[in-house]
């Protein structure tokens, strides 16, 4: 295909550069500077999809992130990229790009047959039926599943990388048009740190697209020194293809920028950058969205905003179409009509809503011999695939409808303007509010909660020389709110003022029927959202803005509404009798302003980076040795070794048999480790456990259970006196922090005056827990200066010392009900102390256990694990904790404990449960019920905490809480699992040495 | 996202602190002197306004001090910061 | 002339071909915009879901007709339409399941009892486990849904991977799925079909539905309440029932009443629309993290919420970037699709993760609220036992559980695993 429609001089683009590229298979070219879109149009293609319902022929509508109807699906397999606006995707050589919600094409679309039914299918005509039978909402679904959606997700995982930076500045400027970048020189010029950001390639923004002067020369010279002179800056970052997508509490902005815009395959850089900016000032100059008119089949492929088609001509040197009308309410789309006629199209013409317009744009395209139709609209488009003709008829005095003969104008494009909106997105993400301007139709921001302020068309200011007094006003202001007031004698830049005379507002063009009834009106293109159905939904009480959103889904495609939402608004108005537009509300405008990728939202928050993984300083040891691990909240931890061919079953009974019979070792590094100190650390304790501390001596270990102010048990763990005011608090794993934070929020909001400090050490030591009967002996031969008798050293306390030349710290402390030695080193030492003992332990039957063993080993003792054996729900009492609830004090939680609920007599109680089957291991998590059966619903009296098969008894084990379980023991209760019920009995939950002499030996 | 002045360290992100709930909840001096209801009071009961709200924060990720802020729940607009134990700023009592 | 046709009540495919005909001319509105009266038997405050569906109920299965339902905005417009469409009742224990599949059966025949396709589709529900811990959670949920009669299975991760082929199940991912619960029952419903079609319902029985009227008083006169002081003036009734998601608390102050209840920010997501790609919902609590795929092809996310109150129903980017971190592991292809539109609603989370529908200390006031990140599914159950509870000034048997004094009893319903998000 040739680029017919290329002019040939004039643009931005740079001819000596061709691009090669594919639409739907098809070879063509364009220029480095195109955007897909201008290349498209160059090479005349003017259908490019169909839309979301009715899968109507659509064509390129407009030239940036408004566009509604060209979506693409851009490459393919790994990178492709679903739903891509062709008017933002710069052209690079080798592009390809397909049509998307049609098959086999464009062109003919099988399902198009939605529009023969489209009589059956207004606005929510889903909540209207697919009702019967019942049952066949899911067949229904099906389809509308798969005829719903728009381009394809890729299939494989993305091979690109996304960054994320955070950064600071004093002004952050949002668009880099005219206003921004006047803003941004007014700012930078202070020496303010000062971001500017723009979602173009060029900065420029809509004088891209114009034949703007500015100080009696193109516009383009103004935006070249004002460029160069911000790249002198040093406290100046210009950011480009950087789109402010979102604006946050307290001044803090999101934006995306693109990094590898033409290089499909991803380059050497990351694809895109999430940039975090926390400013003191936001200027926002995010320039004005031209909105079309809405009349009959407006949606035909050929039918384009006024703006559009000039910065097609302007920017990229094509003409969108050969033959045009001009069809506008206001005096800037003349610009395009004498744009048009000076690019040779022919026929030009403009057909205007106004009576007699008489501005000096209408003048000069009088002058120019253009014709202009005054008080008349378009009542009629023909051509299906691409704009044939329209009928033009004059409106009526109150252009309800139509008078006088119709004519008809062939033309291949229309060019329509329905006057500029605000960008005001920005304002409204951080809760700013807006009015509505009922003279102009639109709406500028008003009241906001940050630091920011709207200028230039962003603020309703259309007049180019408006718009660069506004920006340095603004950026002078915004500099020196933030503490930069110098000042700079530079004369401002001027542009010629243009006198325009006001807009005709009609919000729906009457044509020869009423609307809805000859062809349609739309107002969202891309989700085929008409005047008829908005007005459908007012007729049926869908009154808020809100409502008729949802109802009819204006508003809700990927363009988010850009150009039919205001119009929709107003129609909705009309409907319902309200004069002004702003009292049916405007719909709070939500981030991201262009749609955001996930990916970038991610960041580098991914693969082994999504959290960072916390290891033991024996880590590679365990590694080494071929454990499986156990994920315990950041923690990685040793679940079980298993030897060649061994299952995990066979693994644990080994180390189980080998913790009771010989000795093991546990790499206990990850339990909280907490260092209290002060005066009062004692009577700190007392009232943050539930047993005294006052009496502890120093060297001894005692068990603490901690309960929140609800009496359920929060953490437990063993706390040993290290000295007169100084104790160290072990914590369960996952609950380290949460103590900590815990202990620090009651001394220092509840009890300041208490003089102790915490600080966690859990990662300063290496814990390595020798557990059997050998534990003594191997210990012994790495120390000298501890007495490991047990006279001398008794469980529950704890000596300094040595061990294997290392200062440590050693508690005779038991999680296993064995004779064990809790060995604490600095950390830096925990891989050599390991290493040592392994090389010295094989004669003792020295083995490593993990996790798994450790639970089992425990269980048989009926020890608890918080957060297994209690969930939140669960007090002392249940566990048949009495015993370690102080009478003589106050601690928390022990209030709750006369609650009505405390005392009820059929709490869940811990207790032991053996299977008939010694061999069968129930599955943790089973409920247990009273009635042999296994007919749900049952009453459930309970359920198993923990299980396991007990290798030092040969049998199978289980914890439980069971509704009044200690008057159960002796009974049998049933647990039912999917086919099949399984009976045990009740019992104590202590399961071997119950009188502790082990522990003691 | 919050720009929260810790009265010990100035302005730093949200995600430094933690929340830690209504402000200037005292625990009872005698808890079993208070009826249940008084008890569940105490516990459970918030004023959650929608407007003036006086919260406990924790610079977690920074000096680890608690510490108080009055914030507008309505807007998030931050009136002031102040240390356990002071009293609201002015304008915020 | 054309004949004027009478406006058209019921929806079926017949009455929308007849329309068609006249060009969608003479549909009946949905529901009336009455001007409120001075006095009505019972007030709903609040016109959210619950609000509606208790009005319904209280029309339909209590013969109480003159009622108001009072709405601060535009009906549905608070949580009902900003959450993520989640329906499903595989709760812990036994109070939950109870009037959650009470909600869920109810939904089963919405669509038909409302005459509004409220589009239920019930694709399944998958709750990942990551951990030996959320394994031993997890199947302890299965089994006591199981044993409560609701369907409910245990997936291995080999069954996740047969139901759902993208997601990554390699148990070297830095959150590795070990499991899931499934509850096939479980899944979707249009949101704001179900706020609609309870209202239109609720019309048709004769309940006033008042938009755009704020509640800024609750009267009372010897301990019982006797009306509300609105911004269209005053409104007598015997009966108040406060169902107002996101300010449940401010309400209940306007009659002196503090709650167990904090209102925290809960943000929601959808991305562009693409083709069928997620049959069902695949939620993890663990890491923050909820997805489905909407009919029109935009994947519905949910994020975790905002760690402090706020009703400013915005919430924090870096809340959504880890809620997305989340999702780009366990479903790798999803990170070159794009977030279209982000939104934040009200929680009004209580300190158990379960709802109050209660009655009150003021006589004739009843509060319906606290249901935190998981109102949307229990809507119908949540209304119809409020319901109940307005008529007969006393709790049914489903709700009896979720009275206000269960926080001085301390018979609290900890639900904290079951919710979508931890709290």
């Amino acid at each position: 295909m040739s680029q017919i429609n290329r002019l040939a001089h004039g643009g931005r683009i740079d001819r000596s550069k061709p691009l090669h590229f594919t639409f739907n298979g098809q070879a063509m070219r364009g220029y480095a500077g195109d955007t897909l879109a201008s290349a498209l149009i160059a090479n005349g293609v003017r259908l490019v999809g169909r839309s979301f319902k009715y899968h109507r022929p659509r064509g390129i509508m407009a030239a940036g992130a408004e566009e509604a109807n060209a979506l693409v699906q851009l490459e393919s397999g790994r990178r492709t990229l679903a739903n891509q606006q062709a008017t933002r995707i710069e052209l690079y050589e080798g592009l390809s790009a397909t049509s998307i919600n049609c098959w086999p094409g464009p062109n003919f679309d099988l399902m198009a047959v939605n529009s023969w039914f489209h009589r059956l299918m207004p606005a929510g005509f889903y909540y209207k039926t697919f009702m019967w039978p019942a049952a066949a909402w899911k067949y229904y679904e099906h389809f509308i599943r798969r005829a719903a959606g728009l381009g394809v997700s890729p299939k494989l995982p993305d091979p690109d990388q996304y960054d994320q930076m955070n950064v600071h500045c004093d002004v952050l400027v949002v668009g880099g048009g005219a206003a921004g970048l006047a803003a941004a020189l007014a700012a930078g010029r202070t020496g303010a740190r000062v971001i500017l950001a723009d979602e173009q390639a060029e900065l420029g923004g809509q004088l891209l697209g114009e034949q703007a002067e500015i100080n009696g020369k193109p516009a383009s010279h103004w935006l070249a020194a004002g460029e160069s002179e911000l790249a002198g800056l040093a406290d100046v970052t210009v950011l480009k293809r950087t789109t402010v997508f979102g604006y946050y509490d307290h001044n803090f902005a999101g934006m995306l920028e693109t990094r590898t815009a033409k290089l499909p395959n991803g380059g050497a850089t990351t694809r895109q950058r999430l940039w975090h900016v926390r400013a003191k000032r936001v200027v926002i100059a995010a320039g004005a969205l031209e909105r079309p008119l809405i009349f009959s089949d407006n949606d035909r492929p050929g039918v384009m905003l006024a703006g559009a088609v000039r910065t097609y001509l302007n920017r990229y040197g094509v003409r969108a179409g050969s033959n045009a009308v001009v069809f506008t309410n206001n005096d800037d789309a003349y610009r395009t009509a004498i744009a048009l006629k000076d690019a040779g199209v022919k026929g030009v013409c403009v057909i205007d809503t106004r009576l007699a317009p008489h501005g000096e744009l209408p003048t000069q395209a009088l002058q120019a011999g253009i014709a202009v139709i005054d008080n008349s609209t378009i009542t009629g488009v023909t051509g299906k695939r691409r704009v044939q003709s329209v009928e033009v008829m004059t409106l009526n005095a109150d252009a309800s409808g139509v008078i006088g003969p119709a004519r008809t104008f062939p033309c291949d494009l229309v060019a329509t303007s329905g006057g500029w909106n605000p960008v005001i997105h920005l304002h409204s993400h951080a809760g700013g509010k807006a009015t509505f301007d009922e003279a102009r139709g639109l709406f500028i921001a008003a009241d906001t909660l940050q630091a920011s302020a709207c200028i230039g068309a962003a603020n309703g200011e259309f007049q180019l020389n408006d718009c660069l007094k506004d920006g340095f006003r603004a950026g002078r202001d915004a500099a020196a709110k933030a503490g930069f007031k110098k000042a700079s004698r530079r004369k401002l830049p001027t542009a010629a003022v243009v006198d325009e005379a006001p807009a005709r507002i009609i919000w729906a063009l009457p044509t020869t029927k009423p609307i809805g009834q000859r062809g349609k009106h739309f107002l969202d293109l891309q989700h085929d959202v008409t005047v008829a159905d908005v007005q459908l939904a007012a007729r049926e009480g869908y009154r808020s803005v809100e409502h008729t959103k949802r109802y009819t889904t204006l508003g809700m495609a990927t363009d988010q509404g850009k150009t039919g939402n205001i119009p929709g608004m107003a129609v909705l108005a009309q409907a319902l009798g309200v004069a002004n537009p702003g009292d049916v509300g405007t719909t709070t405008f939500r981030p991201p302003y262009t749609p955001v990728t996930l990916g970038a939202f991610a960041g580098r928050n991914v693969g082994p980076l999504a959290d960072p993984v916390r290891m033991t300083p024996m880590h590679h040891w365990h590694e080494l040795a071929g454990c499986k691990w156990e994920d315990v909240g950041q923690w990685k931890r040793p679940w079980y070794y298993p030897k060649d061919g061994e299952s995990m079953a066979d693994a644990v009974n080994r180390e189980c048999l080998a913790a009771r019979n010989a000795v093991a070792l546990l790499d206990a590094s990850t339990l909280g480790k907490i260092d209290i100190q002060g005066p009062d650390a004692a009577e700190f304790l007392n009232r943050i456990y539930t047993n005294a501390w006052s009496g502890l001596a120093i060297g001894r270990c005692r068990y603490g259970l901690m309960l929140k102010e609800d009496g359920m048990v929060f953490d437990d763990g063993v706390t040993t006196r290290l000295g007169e005011n100084h104790f160290l608090m072990t914590t369960t794993t996952g609950n380290a922090a949460a103590v900590l934070g815990w202990l620090e929020e009651w001394l220092q909001t509840e009890w300041p005056e208490l003089k102790v400090y915490c600080n966690s050490v859990t990662e300063a030591w290496a814990t390595l827990t020798l557990c059997g009967p050998n534990a003594r002996h191997l210990l012994a031969e790495f120390t000298d200066d501890m007495d490991l008798s047990a006279d001398a050293f008794p469980f529950m306390s704890m000596q300094e010392g040595t061990v294997g030349d290392i200062p440590a710290r050693v508690f005779r402390i038991s999680f296993t009900g064995e004779s064990s030695f809790e060995v604490n080193v600095p950390a830096s030492y925990g891989l050599a102390l390991w290493t040592q003992l392994f090389n010295a332990g094989e004669k003792y039957g020295l083995t490593p256990y993990g996790t798994e063993a450790m639970h089992v080993l425990r269980a048989e003792k009926g020890y608890i694990i918080v957060g297994q054996e209690t969930d939140g729900t669960v007090i002392p009492q249940d566990l048949g904790m009495q015993w370690i609830l102080s009478k003589k004090k106050d601690f928390l939680g022990r209030r709750s404990f006369a609650r009505p609920d405390s005392a009820r007599g059929d709490r869940k109680q811990l207790v032991g449960l053996l299977t008939g089957d010694p061999d069968m291991v129930l599955e943790e998590g089973a409920q247990i019920v009273a009635e042999n059966r296994n007919n749900p619903p049952i009453p459930m009296i309970g359920h198993v905490t923990s299980s396991y098969y007990s290798a030092n008894l040969g049998r199978s084990i289980a914890l439980a809480l069971v509704s009044s379980g200690r008057d159960r023991v002796g009974d049998t209760v049933y647990i039912p699992m999917p086919g099949k019920v399984i009976s045990a009995e009740v019992t104590t939950p202590v399961f071997i040495d119950p009188q502790g002499e082990r522990l003691h030996g | 996202m919050l720009l929260i002045p810790c009265p010990y360290c100035g302005e730093r992100e949200e995600t430094e602190f933690h929340h830690g709930g209504e402000a200037h909840i005292e625990r009872p001096q005698d808890p079993d002197a208070l009826s249940d209801a008084e008890w569940a009071n105490y516990i459970f009961m918030r004023t959650n306004p929608k407007g003036l709200f006086h919260e406990r924060w924790v610079h977690a990720a920074g000096c680890r001090r608690w510490f108080n802020m009055a914030r507008n729940t309505a807007t998030n607009a931050i009136i002031g910061t102040y240390k356990i134990g002071e009293k609201p700023p002015k304008g915020a009592r | 002339m054309a004949e004027v046709e009478k406006p058209v009540k019921k929806y079926s495919l017949f009455s929308l071909a007849r329309n068609a005909l006249s060009f969608h001319q003479n549909w009946e509105k949905a529901w009336r915009s009455p001007e409120p009266k001075k006095h009505y038997n019972a007030i709903i405050i609040g016109g959210g879901g619950h609000g509606l569906a208790t009005a319904y109920y209280l029309a339909k299965e209590h013969g109480l007709t003159n009622i108001a339902v009072i709405e601060k905005g535009w009906l549905g417009g608070g949580n009902t339409g900003r959450n993520t469409t989640i329906i499903r009742s595989n709760y812990l224990w036994d109070e939950s399941a109870a009037i959650y599949d009470k909600a869920l059966q109810l939904y089963e025949g919405l669509s038909q009892d409302l005459n509004y396709n409220i589009m239920l589709s019930q694709r399944g529900v998958l709750n990942l486990a990551h951990n030996l811990h959320d394994v031993r959670e997890l199947k302890r949920r299965v089994h006591a849904i199981r044993l409560n009669g609701i369907d409910s299975e245990y997936l291995s991760p080999a069954q996740i991977k047969e139901m759902i082929p993208i997601i990554d199940i390699s148990p070297s991912i830095r959150y590795p799925v070990m499991g899931a619960s499934l509850q096939r029952r479980g899944g979707v419903a249009r949101h704001d079909a179900v706020a609609w079609g309870f209202a239109r319902a609720a019309d048709a029985r004769g309940v006033d539905i008042i938009q755009q009227c704020e509640v800024t008083g609750i009267l009372r006169e010897g301990g019982r309440v006797t009306g509300v002081e609105t911004t269209r003036g005053t409104i007598h009734a015997p009966k108040v029932g406060i169902v107002t998601a996101g300010h449940t608390s401010v309400l209940a102050a306007m009659a002196g009443i503090r709650l167990p209840i904090t209102s925290y920010p809960l943000q929601a997501m959808v991305t562009e629309p693409v083709k069928p790609i997620l049959n069902s919902v695949v939620m993890s609590n663990a890491v923050h993290c909820y997805v489905s795929q909407s009919d029109k092809g935009e994947l519905v996310l949910g994020a975790g919420i905002d760690g402090y109150n706020s009703y400013t129903q915005r919430g924090s980017l870096h809340i959504v970037e880890e809620q997305l971190a989340a999702v780009c592991m366990l479903f790798p292809i999803f990170s070159r699709l794009r977030i279209m539109r982000k939104w934040g609603g009200i929680v009004d989370t209580c300190p158990d993760a379960s709802p109050i529908i209660s009655k009150t200390p003021v006589e004739g006031l009843y509060i319906n609220g606290g249901w935190g990140t998981g109102g949307f599914k229990a809507t119908p159950g949540s209304g119809w036992a409020f319901a109940h509870t307005m008529a007969r000034d006393e709790p049914h048997a489903l709700n009896a559980p979720y009275a206000l004094d269960r926080f001085t009893s301390g018979a609290l319903i900890a639900e904290h695993g079951a919710a979508a998000v931890a709290h």
